[in-house]
């Protein structure tokens, strides 16, 4: 595939079509448990500084870890979910200093994870190779005070533990996606499965989904790969997108001057738009990682794997195409939105019970962005029924819905209780004859054929009716007066 | 000095039907103590009042017809690596002076939940990384039966409590042979049972797959009584062993008729004190006088346990002793970053051993290094257990002398560290393999000072390991 998605760097350097790029994603996703992965304090975001703790939490001297079956459970759901290999699995300690590791070590696991060898297919029907998807517990937080943020210049430094010990589960991709674009869509599909299969809530903007980005780019063609960088801080899928555009171009930029990529950790910075260098591969950490004596393996038995199985429900990519075929009309992109908002059971069974296919589904896209709140599929299916049989106007069922959505209830009796009568066809008739009485020139104009003055009469007639007009039919009612 | 030694069962005995109260015996033991602990060094603290405080409670207990437990008022004594609430628990080391845990371990839990009382924290080998106790950053602990000699290490100042009579019972951890070799050396019973058997909550790790907690005591049934009480599953402990296991002292007098004894060969011959080999061959006459069928036992790698011994338990403990940075507890050495003030706290806070474990367990896990000594030293490992699961073919138990040597002279093995790791032969293996071992005082050497006969048994084997024990003690007379 060729370097389609390159825009221009801030540099002015534009993509050059001989280069490829090459991104391999890891993605780290708190999960959705009660509590930390190897003890009972709650996993839960915010709260005052250090009131989720405790002594293993603390790393406090004595303290022994326990682990989370939830957690252990809701790692073999991803792993399913991303046609891994579940297998048994060894904890291993990852060795390294930083204050907001209380033990100074994180336990993770290393050679033997959990889940091995999977995929993940795109909407776009390409699949990306998932090399693992493991287990390991979360850092606090570290606020540096003073010197730039920066623990070697700061004045002084706060930890917050309360994150620390929070189950992580650390899916890598293997380096098959070849854009921005793409990244995007794989990020958002496994965002999908994660919230799908109860794992995780996948909120990049409180840190529960976090992404960092290993690009490299190389001349089309190339099989062998160049010399990555790994960027980190991508707070969101936007600037994970323009993150990895600024890097490619920066690499090519690099290459095509016939200077050398070197292998770096990179900062996105979001304010400037570009990625900073953070420490190179020689400065890097010995991780020293060996297996964790305080933990057993861990061999989740066939027939437990089997029962996750059986009780996982149905993921995005299926729940797309079984939403396609009830609205044959619609746009894949439509179909994904709903999909995405986790609504595809509530236009499957508004249609169930009677809806209008169509305008179920646009209710959904268009008018349900924030939620459906008290909203029910019966609900939704007899608005849509009415507005079919034109008892309701566009505007008025839109009202209705916020009704819905805020309070629950019957449509018909909250369109009766807001005055939402249909006007009658006499009565439009009746309307149409004062207004032209009234605007003789503009009716004139029209007949001359000034098809905008439609939109003129339709507006002057929701004025004067707040809004119950039927703006159709009051359309064609000029329409057929105009030929007559 | 000789104090006359006091047993557990008959202490919380005499305090549960009255005849003595739990408060005259903290009493008794203070004064004992108030007599040689300046000479003796075995306490890091003495907590008298929370003791005096504690026994009244029993005694109220008591009085109210309640019965506090098999260790109803007797004193103990625990090892400085143990966790115990609100007392300062140092693992003898500058880094952690004045930390308070905000917990018991379990272990500890479970001792005075038996109603035993808290006498004090005892003095220990920094971390117990060591075989003498001189190791420890505030001072060493001298042998009560020879205070020019050392009382062994890392535990102590628990045997050195034992035996010198200042509690009847102590707790110490044995991650090399700590618990075995301070026995042996100070003449009194000490225990390593099973890896899993007693809860690790608690304890602040040296070396995670080999530490293990165990009791001292002047004994074999004091000793079976408090294995008992402390070799209960924890689920705070996620290698505490769930299988429910016979207790010890039920049948702790059953003898040894027709029990099959394997002599270690190679842990015996060269490298062992004449005087303390012939200590051992006399225990194994005893016990086929007791009817033992003893035979010779090979386990062709015991001899490489020490190795791998040196390459697993510091690259545990490289990783184990990182928490100890100045940032949430302990000392803290300020300085302009914090990784400046990580670096200044471990520097000052560190003694060398430490110091030299740490680096040496750094480096056996580095990158490129991992595989010719971490990963070997595991196969090593690996291979004693399957000598030993060999033997265990032909064998009940096994034999072996505690120790190489009777107890050295301070400042003798400190300028030696091969010399002093040298010490720990005969009890690595068992950590390595995570069987139980104990030692039991059998005799003198030519100095005078006592020799200690190991006894091994298979994972689980504690029963019959105590019956061996016993009878050893019995003939002794």
């Amino acid at each position: 595939m060729s370097q389609q998605g390159l825009e221009s760097t801030g540099d002015g350097v534009a993509a050059e079509a001989e280069w490829e790029t090459v991104i391999g994603l890891e993605v780290h996703a708190e999960l959705a448990t009660q509590t930390k992965l190897f003890s009972a304090s709650p996993n839960r975001f915010g709260g005052e500084p250090n009131t989720h703790i405790d002594p293993v939490s603390l790393g406090l001297p004595g303290a022994l870890p326990v682990l989370n079956q939830k957690a252990v459970e809701l790692a073999i759901r991803v792993g399913l979910a991303l046609n891994c290999t579940v297998q048994p699995s060894v904890f291993a300690r990852k060795n390294y200093f930083y204050p907001d590791m209380p033990k100074n070590f994180q336990t993770s696991q290393y050679d033997r994870p959990i889940n091995t060898d999977g995929w993940l297919e795109l909407a776009s029907g390409k699949r990306v190779g998932i090399e693992r998807a493991h287990l390991e517990e979360d850092t606090g937080k570290t606020t540096h005070i003073g010197g730039g943020g920066r623990i070697h210049e700061a004045g002084y430094s706060l930890v917050d533990y309360n994150r620390a010990g929070v189950p992580l589960i650390e899916i890598v991709g293997r380096p098959e996606l070849r854009s921005a674009e793409e990244a995007r869509q794989y990020v958002s599909e496994l965002r999908g499965i994660l919230v799908a299969v109860g794992a995780s809530d996948g909120k990049m903007e409180e840190g529960s989904l976090r992404v960092d980005c290993n690009v490299s780019v190389r001349p089309v063609g190339s099989e062998t790969l160049g010399t990555r960088c790994e960027i980190k801080n991508v707070n969101s899928l936007r600037s994970m997108a323009r993150a990895i555009t600024y890097e490619a171009n920066r690499q090519i930029k690099l290459l095509s001057n016939g200077e050398p990529v070197v292998q770096q950790t990179r900062h996105w910075d979001e304010s400037d738009g570009r990625t900073h260098a953070l420490r190179s591969k020689e400065e890097d950490y010995d991780y020293r990682y060996f297996p964790e004596p305080d933990l057993l393996p861990l061999e989740p038995s066939l027939d437990w794997v089997e029962q996750i199985r059986q009780a996982l429900p149905p993921l995005p990519r299926d729940r797309r195409s079984k939403l396609a075929e009830l609205l044959p009309s619609a746009n894949a992109a439509s179909v994904a939105v709903v999909v995405e908002r986790g609504m595809d059971t509530l236009v499957t069974d508004a249609i169930g019970a009677g809806g209008v296919a169509q305008r179920v589904h646009n209710h959904v896209v268009h008018n349900l962005a924030d939620g459906v709140g008290c909203l029910l599929a019966d609900a939704l299916a007899e608005l849509t029924q009415m507005e079919e049989a034109k008892e309701l106007t566009s505007t008025q069922a839109k009202k209705v819905l916020e009704a819905l959505v805020a309070e629950g209830g019957a449509p018909r009796q909250l369109a009766t209780g807001m005055g939402f009568e249909a006007m009658a066809v006499e009565q439009l008739e009746a309307l149409l004859d004062e207004l032209l009485a009234t605007y003789p020139a503009e009716w004139q104009r029209f007949c001359d054929g000034d098809a905008k003055l439609t939109g003129f009469f339709v507006g002057q007639a929701m004025k004067s009716t707040q809004g119950k007009a039927d703006g159709k039919a009051l359309t064609q009612l000029l329409n057929s007066r105009r030929s007559s | 000095m000789n104090p006359s030694p006091t047993s557990a069962s008959q202490t919380a005995a005499a305090v549960r039907s009255k005849a003595r109260s739990a408060l005259s015996v903290v009493e008794e033991h203070l004064a004992v103590i108030g007599q040689s602990e300046e000479e003796i060094c075995a306490f890091n603290i003495v907590t008298a009042d929370k003791a005096r405080s504690r026994a009244a409670q029993i005694d109220a207990q008591i009085a109210q017809g309640h019965n506090p437990g098999p260790l109803a008022g007797v004193p103990v004594a625990i090892k400085d690596n143990l966790c115990t609430k609100g007392i300062p628990t140092t693992c003898s080391s500058r880094i952690l002076e004045g930390w308070e845990p905000p917990y018991d371990a379990t272990a500890v839990e479970l001792l005075c939940g038996a109603g035993a009382v808290i006498i004090g924290k005892t003095n220990m080998d920094e971390f117990a990384m060591g075989s003498s106790t001189e190791n420890s950053a505030f001072r060493p602990t001298r042998n009560p039966q020879d205070t020019s000699k050392v009382p062994g290490g890392s535990s102590g100042g628990s045997a050195a409590a034992v035996a010198a009579g200042f509690a009847p019972i102590a707790l110490g951890t044995d991650t090399g042979g700590s618990i075995r070799q301070p026995a042996a050396l100070c003449g009194v019973v000490g225990v390593k049972p099973t890896y899993g058997r007693v809860s690790r909550y608690g304890l602040i790790a040296f070396a995670s797959s080999l530490d293990q907690i165990g009791p001292f005591a002047n004994t074999v049934a004091d000793a079976a009584l408090v294995t008992d009480v402390i070799a209960q599953f924890d689920s705070r402990d996620s290698t505490s062993i769930s299988q429910p296991v016979a207790d010890v002292l039920p049948t702790l007098d059953h003898g040894v008729a027709g029990v099959r004894i394997g002599v270690i060969k190679e842990l015996g011959g060269k490298g062992i004190a004449p005087d303390v080999a012939a200590r051992c061959d006399q225990a194994i006459g005893a016990l086929e006088s007791a009817g033992a069928k003893v035979g010779q036992a090979s386990v062709p790698s015991a001899g490489y346990g020490l190795s791998a011994y040196y390459l697993i338990a510091p690259a545990e403990a490289s990783s184990n002793l990182a928490r100890f940075d100045g940032v949430r507890y302990g000392l803290r050495v300020d300085a302009k970053s914090t990784p400046e003030m990580n670096i200044a706290t471990r520097s000052a806070g560190f003694g060398e051993e430490v110091k030299r474990r740490i680096m040496l367990g750094t480096y056996a896990l580095s990158s490129g290094y991992y595989d010719a000594y971490y990963a070997k030293a595991q196969k090593v490992r690996t291979l004693i257990i399957a000598d030993f699961a060999k033997a265990w073919e032909d064998f009940d138990l096994l034999l072996s002398p505690t120790s190489p040597t009777t107890a050295f002279s301070l400042g003798e093995r400190t300028a030696d560290p091969m010399a002093m790791y040298m010490s720990d032969v005969c009890t690595v293996p068992v950590n390595l393999t995570g069987q139980a071992a104990m030692s039991v005082p059998y005799g003198c050497g030519q100095d005078g000072l006592p020799v200690g006969v190991q006894i091994l048994a298979p994972a689980l084997g504690e029963p019959l390991m105590f019956r061996a024990a016993a009878v050893l003690e019995a003939s002794l007379g």
